[in-house]
């Protein structure tokens, strides 16, 4: 028989079932939907990773203080080994470096008048706002100056300033950070919150006097590097790892003391965690995938038996065992095919209602799509052949006087 | 050379304990273009004669050669092919299916065997048994009669030499299995050979020749 035929045919008979064609495929739509929408969902979270820690900077080179995570566990012992000097020393002699901020931080209650908040307290220099790509709102950053002489002047997050000052003027007001007054000098521009961190509830204050007068402690707790745009990352990274080598005096069979962190190791970081989310999330939704299989074979197993006479009367008139099999396995890829269209369509929804309510934009990627129309058809096939097979196996005889 | 030749054709079911002898040696030699009656009460082994003469079932002993081919070797599609292409049945229910047209339940032959042509031949088919303005009708749209016409015209649709009919009046009235009954000899006329199982006398006076069968085996005389 023609492909055109046992289409129309497998067609025909499922239209003259509709409300079970429907049920048997509710399964498949349902399955399906669970998987594209879960998978749309990872690729939304995975996008967003993306997007966070671009937002964090490009060609950015971090300096923690502590070895490499070697099976969980730090293998230096120091904490406090990352000082001014090897910021500074970076700077002037490593080339293609761009600039660099030193940073402190620690959580402080800051206070203006009655109204008071707990936040991060970041001490750095005015090139953290450009390297983190922060923008000043009102006001301005600090100055070189400033920096130096450990002047008590504050930049706010956005929503910190909200918490202190409500939609009241906050520049030129004297807010209490610890023990200190300092005079607010800018607003930062909103940023959105990060997940794991909000960049706009915090304080910014100079390193010089974070480290002396809030903080009290002569030790960075990171070293933000920018690297010339096009120069090459891995080499200044190399650069970096040799100078601090030597500045802490470390031996060449010794473990370094610091580590240097690139944006491709956040990355993998960041996408490894939402990848496994995914594959949990697409492996419980395949799990119905499978159940609605099982649903088709049901409904295949009662059209079967429903259906004997006609697959006698079918094969008196010529029908081979194989013009039956095609005929009935036809009947249930269309059914889990038909599914799986309707399905995509359903997760389409699901992802576009996930992005109405959350700020989740969830991405449909066109191999979930792929997938899901292999995964539909081939459920199709496996669970539709053991009734075609019994369909084509019976005996003429048998199945013409069946009533 | 004979259409149909069997020999000694026996055939066994098990039923329980006992062994139901269905067919217990016969042998018939058919020519073409006769138009044969096998009679024979419920249960004498007409039945299974006839499903094996028509290839949908295979015997557990003795030969059947049609025309010239000993069918006992053929493969599952070869039968499927010779019964597609060479052997036309009528049933006595008439075994059209359902929520198919008429023309669409004439043209299923042709589909199985893959013609281009089948709409045409499938109408032409239901004009030959004077069906040709009900070819849109599903089957519980027509009556008996014109149901019978209709798989009459299925059973020609692949013009075959053969034309094996199971008790095709059983289910009708006798005005229009009179009209069925001329259909056949219409049919048998033009040069087919036509086989008919029943237990009405009245259908074998109508054969040129009648075949009893009882017991498993063929009565003589």
């Amino acid at each position: 028989m023609l492909f055109w035929t046992i289409l129309k045919v497998a067609f025909k008979s499922l239209m003259a079932n509709k409300f079970r064609t429907i049920l048997a495929m509710l399964g498949i739509i349902i399955g399906v939907g669970a998987v594209i929408s879960m998978l749309a969902l990872g690729a939304g979270a995975q996008n967003r990773v993306m997007e966070r820690v671009t937002a964090m900077g490009t060609n950015l080179l971090v300096v923690r203080p502590g070895g490499q995570r070697r099976g969980g566990v730090r293998q230096s012992t120091s904490q406090q080994n990352l000082k001014l000097g090897d910021a500074k020393a970076i700077l002037e002699t490593v080339a293609d470096v761009d600039s660099i901020a030193p940073q402190v931080s620690g959580r402080a209650q800051v206070k203006y008048l009655n109204k008071n908040t707990n936040t991060t307290v970041t001490g750095t220099a005015a090139t953290y706002l450009n390297i983190r790509n922060f923008t000043v709102d009102k006001g301005r950053a600090f100055t070189s100056i400033e920096e130096e002489r450990s002047a008590p002047v504050a930049i706010l997050g956005a929503s910190t300033a909200n918490d202190l000052f409500e939609d009241k003027q906050p520049l030129g007001k004297e807010i209490r950070v610890g023990r200190i007054n300092f005079r607010v000098i800018g607003v930062l521009a909103e940023k959105g919150d990060q997940g794991w961190f909000n960049p706009d509830d915090m304080v910014l204050v100079p390193y010089s006097t974070a480290m002396k007068k809030v903080l009290g402690q002569d030790y960075l707790s990171e070293i933000d590097v920018q690297i010339t745009d096009g120069a090459d990352i891995n080499a200044a990274e190399t650069k970096i790892e040799e100078l601090l080598r030597k500045r802490h005096r470390i031996t060449s069979d010794g473990e370094d003391d610091f580590h240097v962190r690139n944006q491709a190791e956040f990355l993998e970081m960041a996408s490894s965690v939402t990848q496994t989310f995914t594959i949990l999330l697409g492996g419980i939704a395949s799990i119905s995938l499978v159940v609605g299989g099982i649903g088709i074979m049901n409904i295949m197993m009662v059209t079967v038996t429903e259906r004997t006479r006609e697959i006698g009367v079918r094969k008196a008139i010529g029908a081979r065992d194989r013009d039956i099999l095609t005929q009935f396995l036809f009947e249930s890829i269309l059914i889990s095919g038909l599914g799986g269209i309707m399905g995509i369509g359903l997760g389409y929804s699901v992802g576009y209602v996930i992005s109405r309510f959350t700020d989740y934009v969830p991405v449909v990627q066109m191999q979930a799509i792929i997938l899901s129309i292999g995964v539909s058809g081939a459920i199709g096939i496996f669970f539709g052949y053991y009734p075609a097979w019994r369909a084509a196996k019976l005996d003429p005889i048998v199945a013409l006087r069946y009533e | 050379m004979s259409i149909i030749q069997t020999n000694d054709l026996r055939k066994t079911y098990q039923l329980g304990e006992t062994t139901v002898h269905a067919l217990d040696g016969v042998d018939l030699s058919l020519e073409e273009g006769e138009m044969v009656a096998i009679t024979g009460p419920s249960g004498s082994g007409k039945s299974t004669l006839m499903h094996i003469i028509g290839c949908l079932d295979s015997p557990d002993g003795g030969s059947y050669w049609l025309a010239g081919e000993d069918v006992a070797g053929l493969t599952k599609d070869r039968l499927a092919r010779i019964r597609n292409q060479r052997i036309g049945f009528v049933f006595q229910s008439f075994n059209l299916l359902p929520r198919l047209s008429a023309l669409e339940n004439v043209e299923l032959p042709l589909l199985y065997s893959g013609n281009s042509d089948a709409k045409d031949r499938a109408a032409q088919a239901l004009n030959t048994v004077g069906l040709g303005n009900r070819m849109g009708h599903e089957p519980n749209q027509l009556s008996g009669g014109q149901r019978q016409r209709v798989a009459v015209a299925r059973a020609i649709v692949t013009d075959p030499a053969i034309i094996l009919a199971d008790e095709p009046t059983g289910n009708l009235d006798s005005k229009t299995g009179d009209e069925i009954l001329k259909l056949f000899q219409d049919l048998n006329s033009s040069g087919r050979t036509v086989i008919m199982v029943t237990h009405d006398e009245y259908v074998a006076k109508h054969c040129s020749r009648q075949i009893h069968i009882l017991d498993g085996k063929v009565q003589k005389g």
